[in-house]
């Protein structure tokens, strides 16, 4: 691990709603900030560098960075972005991790962010592929999750059902999540009744669009119990990104997970992942990424995670809570949303939670999707690694 | 600072349209040039940082166009920054730092070419209040150079002089898209771009792909070529275009300090034997000879008409012929940490500058000059 022992010492989020028209998207960053930094008791005078990411296509603003310095904080601060898609937030979180474990910086703000009422996220995303082979019959994020979805379903004998009992979870532990966008508990009949949208895909098994902002502070080890008495200590991290044409990516099983779990989970020493990890917070776009992605975390073998769900192993009274917070399904700022999984799997070492707290969280994981199917994976603890 | 080194550098020739090139075409022939400079395969790199600009690329997330050119893929832990290609050498400088790698590969590409420049740039400004006027990155530091030559009397002829020495410095680099011997003259009677700025006193378009190699540890020592990062820093200064003095550059300022800081320079004009800077414009060379301290505030006129900075003066800048001589934008700064290594490990060919020990590179990020990244590599 790292040279120097750092921490996620303080967490920041803005009220999420499908259009926040009472602030512009600079108001909406001082928002998560403002927050964040009042958690820490901290000023922004506090702040060594700031890193910020979101997709520049979906906002129409190009040098993110740059424009956004009233709201970050960064004036006269060492500033740069990042940015990967989906994953952003979870590639800006653990920039704030190397930028404060290398020594450089004591405390790093890093934040993520996105208004997506003021773009169109479907045609920015089919940008994202490449213009002769891909961008044609790409459309958006929902097509390429859909061929998933049906792979799953044909592969493992899965039904739509076993797909929509994630979403009903994940809505009901949104409800109690005071910064969650869509707070209202549904069941299977309403999502098999919801109206579809790509074959298997119906409304209900999806994300809405949101906007919103997240904020974490990372400090090193010195600082860390001085700001935050139960600090989340970043023991590994692991980001996967492969692509270069969609026929190359392999839609069985979440390739990309499946090695950044192999990869956190012997950094951090974890050997059975469903007993050792307490609380997950999963970049969980649609319904039925929650039964394929958690097989390709090891969390049970290939075609169990219907059982798994059914059971009741992942709900907020399970062995493993996965997504106390609502989770991707009940709130999607994309370019904050992995930084959210981030900041919630923090909240919950830190016993922050509220309604949403599960009881002594010692193991939190949190994971960023995006890109063509790629996957970022974080393990937060409350000791020190 | 724990020792870092620079071990592989890699660029592709500058050129005004690549016609024959993809973006991943330029990225795997600047990371295989890293590579073999360094006498590295990929097996040896633990992780890789990409730079781009999705508004420059047109494509959402850029970074998937060169993923595997840039030997990335599902084997490397990957990141990608926005931006000038100092700052993701920064980042991936503090994955090393952080003890978590020992090597990261840092790649930056762009295609002007395939780019509307007007429209992208004047996406940088703000939609409500200086989009709508028509603000880009020339017309803006067409404000900016009237402001510093109105604050400290510096005049066209001193501005033209940099682009003089520059395209001149550019014939014998390789690289370089631009490379002429033309007159102060020439520059003053180029075709007004954006008044006060003329053909001369502009960057072109460009595209190109650059990389770098760093290292820590047993890896930098056991490198066949290091160059060692002796100091580096970068702030950013305020949005909002009103909210500056544009003939300052107080980030500038500051991250220089604190770069000549960590390595322990105290005069730099003395200290530094050869620097590259971000000339994206002819008066920008001038104003960041005051930001770097190699002069006081309204000094950088003085400065070229003394000669200090031509390849036989004091402190060469921009021996390359910098950004006037080819402008690719993200890897724009990159690219003068590039030639800043050459010049310490005496590899810079025909533009090399004698005995160099200390060099400056230097690049910038957003509207005029918003931030700046300072690096001090030497031997």
């Amino acid at each position: 691990m790292g040279k120097k022992r750092t921490a996620i010492v303080a967490t920041g989020q803005t009220n999420h709603r499908s259009s926040r028209l009472d602030v512009n998207g600079i108001e909406l960053i001082n928002e998560a900030v403002d927050r964040c930094l009042e958690d820490g008791e901290l000023t922004i005078d506090d702040i060594d560098a700031v890193v910020i990411g979101n997709m520049d296509h979906f906002e129409g603003i190009n040098y993110v960075d740059m424009w956004s310095i009233d709201g970050t904080g960064g004036f006269m601060k060492p500033v740069f972005k990042l940015t990967t898609g989906g994953t952003t937030g979870s590639t800006v979180g653990q920039a704030g991790y190397y930028l404060t474990a290398s020594g450089m910086f004591d405390k790093v703000l890093a934040i993520g962010w996105e208004k997506n009422s003021e773009s169109d996220t479907t045609a920015a995303i089919t940008t994202a592929f490449d213009p002769i082979w891909d961008r044609l019959v790409f459309a958006g994020a929902i097509g390429g999750l859909a061929v998933e979805a049906m792979l799953y379903l044909h592969t493992y004998g899965a039904t739509q059902e076993d797909a929509a009992r994630v979403a009903v979870r994940d809505r009901k532990h949104a409800c109690n999540n005071p910064y969650a966008q869509l707070r209202k508990e549904i069941t299977v009949e309403d999502v098999m009744n919801s109206p579809m949208l790509s074959d298997p895909i119906k409304l209900l098994d999806v994300c809405p669009r949101t906007d919103g902002a997240c904020a974490v502070v990372y400090a090193t080890e010195e600082y860390a119990e001085k700001i935050c008495p139960k600090p989340a200590w970043f023991h590994a991290g692991a980001v996967k990104h492969p692509y270069n044409l969609l026929g190359d990516t392999d839609l069985v099983g979440l390739r990309s997970m499946e090695l950044a779990a192999k990869e956190v989970y012997q950094k951090a020493g974890i050997k059975e992942p469903l007993k050792e990890i307490d609380v997950m917070e999963l970049y969980l776009p649609y319904s039925y990424a929650g039964l394929s992605w958690i097989e390709a975390m090891d969390l049970c073998k290939p075609g169990g995670a219907p059982k798994l769900i059914a059971d009741g192993k992942t709900d907020m009274d399970g062995e493993l809570p996965i997504n106390p917070s609502g989770g991707v399904i009940a709130t999607n700022c994309i370019g904050a949303t992995a930084l959210l999984r981030m900041a919630e799997a923090a909240i919950q070492i830190m016993g922050k939670g509220g309604a949403r707290q599960v009881p002594d969280v010692k193991t939190a994981v949190a994971t960023g999707f995006g890109g063509c199917f790629w996957s970022d994976m974080t393990v937060l603890r409350s000791t020190k690694p | 600072m724990e020792n870092i080194a620079v071990v592989g550098v890699g660029q592709t020739k500058i050129e005004r349209n690549k016609l024959g090139d993809t973006f991943a075409d330029m990225v795997y022939e600047a990371t295989k040039k890293a590579l073999d400079d360094a006498g590295m395969t990929m097996d040896d790199i633990d992780n890789v940082i990409t730079t781009s600009n999705d508004f420059w690329d047109g494509r959402t997330i850029s970074t998937m166009a060169v993923n595997d050119a840039c030997g990335g893929g599902l084997a490397k832990n990957m990141s990608a920054v926005e931006g000038d290609g100092t700052f993701s050498a920064f980042y991936g400088m503090a994955r090393i730092l952080s003890g978590v790698y020992d090597t990261t590969l840092v790649v930056s590409h762009v295609k002007g070419s395939e780019s509307e420049n007007v429209l992208i740039t004047n996406a940088i400004f703000d939609p409500l209040y200086m989009r709508p006027i028509g603000l880009d990155s020339i017309n803006s530091s067409a404000l900016q150079m009237r402001r510093y030559m109105t604050k400290y009397g510096i005049t066209e002829e001193q501005c033209a002089k940099v682009s003089v020495k520059n395209h001149k410095n550019a014939l014998k680099n390789p690289y370089a898209q631009i490379a002429m011997d033309i007159s102060v003259d020439d520059v003053l009677n180029s075709r007004v771009i954006s008044d006060p700025l003329k053909l001369y006193d502009c960057s072109p378009v460009s595209d190109a792909a650059a990389a770098v190699i760093l290292a820590g540890g047993d890896k930098a020592k056991k490198a066949k070529k290091p160059v060692w990062v002796k100091g580096v820093s970068y702030t950013a200064d305020a949005y909002f275009l009103g909210d500056r003095d544009l003939a300052d550059a107080s980030a500038l300022d500051k991250a220089a300090l604190e770069a000549y800081e960590m390595a322990g320079i105290e005069d730099p004009l003395n200290e530094i034997d050869v620097a590259e800077v971000y000339d994206a414009f002819s008066y920008m060379e001038l104003m960041w000879y005051e930001g770097l301290g190699f002069c006081p505030p309204g000094g950088g006129g003085k400065l070229i008409d003394k000669g200090i900075t031509e390849m036989d003066g004091d402190l060469p800048v921009n021996p390359s012929g910098g950004l006037l001589s080819g402008h690719p934008v993200t890897p724009g700064g990159m690219i003068r940490l590039i030639e800043a290594v050459l010049q310490v490990r005496g590899d810079a060919g025909e533009h090399q500058v004698d005995g160099v020990k200390t060099a400056l590179a230097h690049g910038i990020n957003g509207a005029c000059g918003q931030s700046h990244c300072v690096w001090i590599v030497g031997r």
